[in-house]
C-alpha cells in the first residue's frame, strides 16, 4: 500500500465524498493542503475574507442541496468562519469547515495562528472535530460529511493540524459511516400521522404552515400535493419561501412580524394549523400565547427538539418532512374528498376578503420605492432567478414582493440574521449554479460588510447581480427607532458610502445607477442583459418602512400597516 | 412547577463531550445542581450523572438537547422510576478534644466513618442520599466546618421485578 500525506489522504477523501468545489483562503497551517489541493481536479475559489468562504460554502449548499466545504487556516482564518458557522448552524444547512490548526506539538502554547477552534464553535456547529492522529483522518472526515448532511443538517468543523496534513501514512478508505450515538428518525411514526386524519376530517379552518425543512427534505411536490388535494392554504417561514407556488388562492404568503395581513389572520384563526418542517422561531409567532391559540397543532419535524420547544402541539410527529407529506398523501388516497372544496370555501372567502382589503402595499410617488424595486425585478425575471439577499429591510422587501417559484432559490439567513450574507452566498449560488440568474437584493448597509467578495466574483467571470436598495440608513433599526424608540436614530445613519458605482468599476465590474422611478426599470433591463458582474443601485425612499409590522412580542394580528 | 430530575447520561468517551454537556446547559440557561463523570464499565463509555431542575417542558426540552448531542448514546431520567441514590461527601470537621466524643458519635450513628486523624481535625467519609448528607452536615454544624468535598448525586435504576 503506498504512503500518502495527510493532506493527499484529506483530499483524497473529500474526492470520495464527491466534494469538486472548495471555497477558501490559504496560510501557514494549510499551505500542505493547498500545495496537494492545486494538483487535484477539485475548484478551489479564493474569496477575499473567510467569513466569505463560509457564506459561500452555504449559498452552495443551499442552491444545490450538497454539502458546501470551505478550507481556511488556523488562527484567524479559524475565527473568521465563526460567524458564518453560526449562520449555517441557524439555519441547518450542510456546510464542513476545514481549518488548519498549528502543529500538535505546540497546541495549547500559545503558538502563532493558534486558536482553540473546537472549543469555539463547539455552540454553533452540529459536531466538530480535532484530528489528533492521522489514523482517524478518513474516518472523520467520512463522519463529518454524513452528519453534516443527515438528520437535520448542521455544519461540521474538522480541526486539522500541520503536522498530520505533512506526515505520511498509508491510506485506508472508510466505506461506512458507524455511529452508534447518532440515528436520526427519518420514518415517521404511522400511528402518529393516522392521527392527523381525523382532524383533517374535522377541520373547517385548516393552514398550512411550511418552513426550511420542507426545503432541505426537498418536500416541496409533496406540500404542493397535499395542501391541493386537501384544498388548504399555505403559509411559509422566510426559510419555507418557495416550496409552494406563489399564486392562487391557496397561497397566502409569509407570516410573522412582516408577514401579509392574511397570513398572520388565517394563523390566528385557524382551527388546524399543520406545520411542517419550522421551529416556530420569536419573529413568526410574535406572542406565544396569543399564537394560533384557536388551532390544534400538528407538527412535522426531524429535530425531536424542535417539537414542544416554543409552541404547545396536538400531534408532535418525528420524522423525515418530505416522507411524512407522502405518506399522508397515500392515506389521502382512501379518504372521502368529495365537497371538500365547497367545504372549503366560507374560509378561502374569508382568506380573500383579508387578501383584498389589507394586501401587500405601497405607493410609486416622485422618489423610488425599494419595493417597485423588487416587483420590478421579479416582473423581469419571471420569478424565477436564485435570490440571495443581506439581511434587514432588503430582507423583508425581498421576501414580500420577488415570488420565487421554487425551493432552493430564495437564499437568505433567517436565523442568525448576519448582515454581509447575501454577496458571498451569492458567489456560492452561482458556482453551484452556473446557468441561473442569482441576484443579491442587498441594503448600502449590509452589502458593505462583505463587499470585498465582489473580487471574488470578478476573478472567477461569475455573472452576479447585485441590487443595492440604498436608503442611506440602516434601514430597518432606523423603522424600529422611527416606530419604537421616538425617532432617535441613534447610529444608524449611513451617510457616508463608496460611490458604488465607481466602486463596481474599480472591482473590474459594470456598475449602474437608478435615481428615479422611471429610471428602475431600464437599469434594471440593461444591467440584467450585461453579462458579467453588475452591480446596480437605486437612491431609495430614505425613510421607507416595512409593512406590515408586528412589534416584536405582540400578537402576530396586532398589525402596523400602510 | 419546578422539580429536581436526576439525569443519567451514556457518552461517548471522546475528549470535549463534559464541555459539550456543560455547554449545552449554560448556552441554553438549564441549571445543573450538581454533575459527576467517569469511565463505565465499557472504557469507551462515561456516564454522566446530573442533578437539574425545572418544569416538564423544561426538562423535556433539556433531555432532548443532550439527545441531539453526537457523543451522548442514551438520556435517562430517573423520576418516576425506580433508582438508588448516593452522594460522597469528604468532610473536614473542627474536632477539639471537648467535642471529639460528639463528632465520633455523630459518625457513628450515620454510619460513617473517620479517615483522616489530625490535631485539630477529622476528615469523615458519609455516603447516602442528599437528605442524609445534609442532615449529617446541619448537626456537626456547630462544631465548625473547615471545608468539604461533595461527589454531587450518583444514580443507577433498580432491576424490574
Amino acid at each position: 500500500m503506498g504512503m500518502l500525506t495527510g493532506a493527499e489522504i484529506l483530499l483524497k477523501s473529500l474526492e470520495e465524498e464527491g466534494v469538486d468545489t472548495i471555497f477558501g483562503y490559504p496560510g501557514g497551517a494549510v499551505i500542505d493542503i493547498y500545495d496537494r489541493l492545486v494538483k487535484t481536479d477539485i475548484k478551489h475559489f479564493l474569496v477575499r475574507h473567510e467569513q466569505g468562504a463560509v457564506h459561500a460554502a452555504d449559498g452552495y449548499a443551499r442552491a444545490s442541496g450538497k454539502v458546501g466545504v470551505c478550507l481556511v487556516t488556523s488562527g484567524p482564518g479559524a475565527t473568521n468562519t465563526v460567524t458564518g458557522l453560526a449562520t449555517a448552524y441557524m439555519d441547518s444547512i450542510p456546510v464542513v469547515v476545514l481549518t488548519g490548526q498549528v502543529p500538535r506539538a505546540l497546541i495549547g502554547n500559545d503558538a502563532f495562528q493558534e486558536v482553540d477552534i473546537v472549543g469555539i464553535t463547539r455552540p454553533c456547529t452540529k459536531h466538530n472535530y480535532l484530528v489528533t492522529d492521522i489514523e482517524d483522518l478518513t474516518r472523520t472526515i467520512k463522519e463529518a460529511f454524513y452528519l453534516a448532511r443527515s438528520g437535520r443538517p448542521g455544519p461540521v468543523l474538522i480541526d486539522l493540524p500541520k503536522d498530520i496534513m505533512s506526515m505520511t501514512a498509508p491510506y485506508k478508505p472508510v466505506k461506512k459511516v458507524n455511529l452508534r450515538s447518532y440515528q436520526p428518525t427519518y420514518k415517521p411514526n404511522l400511528r402518529q400521522l393516522n392521527k392527523v386524519l381525523p382532524l383533517i376530517r374535522e377541520a373547517k379552518r385548516p393552514l398550512i404552515l411550511a418552513g426550511g425543512g420542507v426545503v432541505l427534505s426537498k418536500g416541496s411536490e409533496e406540500l404542493t400535493r397535499f395542501a391541493k388535494k386537501l384544498v388548504t392554504p399555505v403559509t411559509t417561514t422566510l426559510m419555507g419561501l418557495g416550496v409552494f407556488p406563489p399564486q392562487g388562492q391557496l397561497w397566502l404568503g409569509m407570516l410573522g412580524m412582516h408577514g401579509t395581513y392574511r397570513a398572520n389572520m388565517a394563523t390566528s384563526r385557524c382551527d388546524l394549523l399543520i406545520a411542517v418542517g419550522v421551529r416556530f422561531d420569536d419573529r413568526v409567532t410574535g406572542d406565544i400565547d396569543t399564537f394560533a391559540s384557536n388551532a390544534k397543532i400538528v407538527h412535522i419535524d426531524i429535530d425531536p427538539s424542535s417539537i414542544r420547544k416554543n409552541v404547545p402541539v396536538s400531534i408532535p410527529v418525528v420524522g423525515d418532512c418530505r416522507l411524512a407529506l407522502e405518506i399522508l398523501n397515500n392515506l389521502l388516497e382512501k379518504e372521502q374528498l368529495d365537497g371538500i372544496s365547497e367545504a372549503r370555501a366560507p374560509w378561502l372567502d374569508q382568506i380573500e376578503e383579508w387578501k383584498s382589503t389589507k394586501p401587500l402595499a405601497y405607493e410609486q410617488g416622485d422618489v423610488i420605492k425599494p419595493q417597485y424595486v423588487i416587483e420590478t425585478l421579479c416582473r423581469l425575471t419571471r420569478g424565477s432567478a436564485i435570490i440571495t439577499t443581506e439581511v434587514g429591510q432588503n430582507q423583508m422587501w425581498a421576501a414580500q414582493y420577488y415570488h420565487v417559484d421554487k425551493p432552493n432559490s430564495f437564499i437568505t439567513s433567517g436565523g442568525l440574521g448576519c448582515m454581509g450574507f447575501g454577496l458571498p452566498a451569492a458567489i456560492g449560488a452561482q458556482v453551484a449554479m452556473p446557468d441561473k440568474l442569482v441576484v443579491d437584493i442587498a441594503g448600502d448597509g449590509s452589502i458593505q460588510m462583505n463587499i470585498q467578495e465582489m473580487a471574488t466574483a470578478v476573478q472567477y467571470g461569475l455573472p452576479i447581480k447585485v441590487v443595492i436598495l440604498n436608503n442611506q440608513y440602516l434601514g430597518m433599526v432606523r423603522q424600529f427607532q422611527e416606530l419604537f424608540y421616538d425617532g432617535c436614530y441613534a447610529c444608524t445613519d449611513m451617510k457616508c458610502a463608496p460611490d458604488f458605482v465607481k466602486l463596481a468599476e474599480a472591482y473590474g465590474a459594470v456598475g449602474l445607477r437608478a435615481s428615479k422611478p422611471e429610471e428602475v426599470e431600464p437599469v434594471l433591463r440593461e444591467g440584467l442583459a450585461i453579462e458579467g458582474l453588475v452591480l446596480m443601485e437605486f437612491h431609495v425612499e430614505k425613510e421607507e418602512l416595512v409593512y406590515p409590522m408586528v412589534p416584536a412580542g405582540a400578537p402576530i394580528t396586532e398589525m402596523l400597516l400602510i | 412547577m419546578n422539580e429536581k430530575h436526576i439525569l443519567s447520561i451514556l457518552v461517548e468517551n471522546q475528549p470535549g463531550v463534559l464541555a459539550r454537556v456543560a455547554g449545552l446547559f449554560s448556552g441554553r440557561g438549564f441549571n445543573i445542581e450538581s454533575l459527576c463523570v467517569a469511565e463505565t464499565n465499557e472504557p469507551r463509555v462515561s456516564r454522566m450523572t446530573i442533578v437539574t431542575n425545572g418544569d416538564l417542558g423544561v426538562v423535556e426540552q433539556i433531555k432532548k438537547q443532550l439527545n441531539k448531542i453526537v457523543d451522548v448514546l442514551k438520556v435517562v431520567d430517573f423520576t418516576g422510576k425506580k433508582f438508588v441514590q448516593r452522594e460522597l461527601a469528604l468532610i473536614k470537621v473542627h474536632a477539639r478534644p471537648e467535642n471529639r466524643a460528639e463528632v465520633l458519635r455523630m459518625v457513628d450513628i450515620f454510619r460513617c466513618r473517620v479517615i483522616d486523624v489530625g490535631a485539630e481535625y477529622y476528615t469523615v467519609e458519609l455516603t447516602g442520599d442528599e437528605g442524609k448528607i445534609s442532615a449529617f452536615l446541619n448537626l456537626v454544624k456547630p462544631m465548625g466546618i473547615k471545608e468539604i468535598a461533595r461527589t454531587g448525586a450518583l444514580a443507577l435504576g433498580r432491576e424490574k421485578k
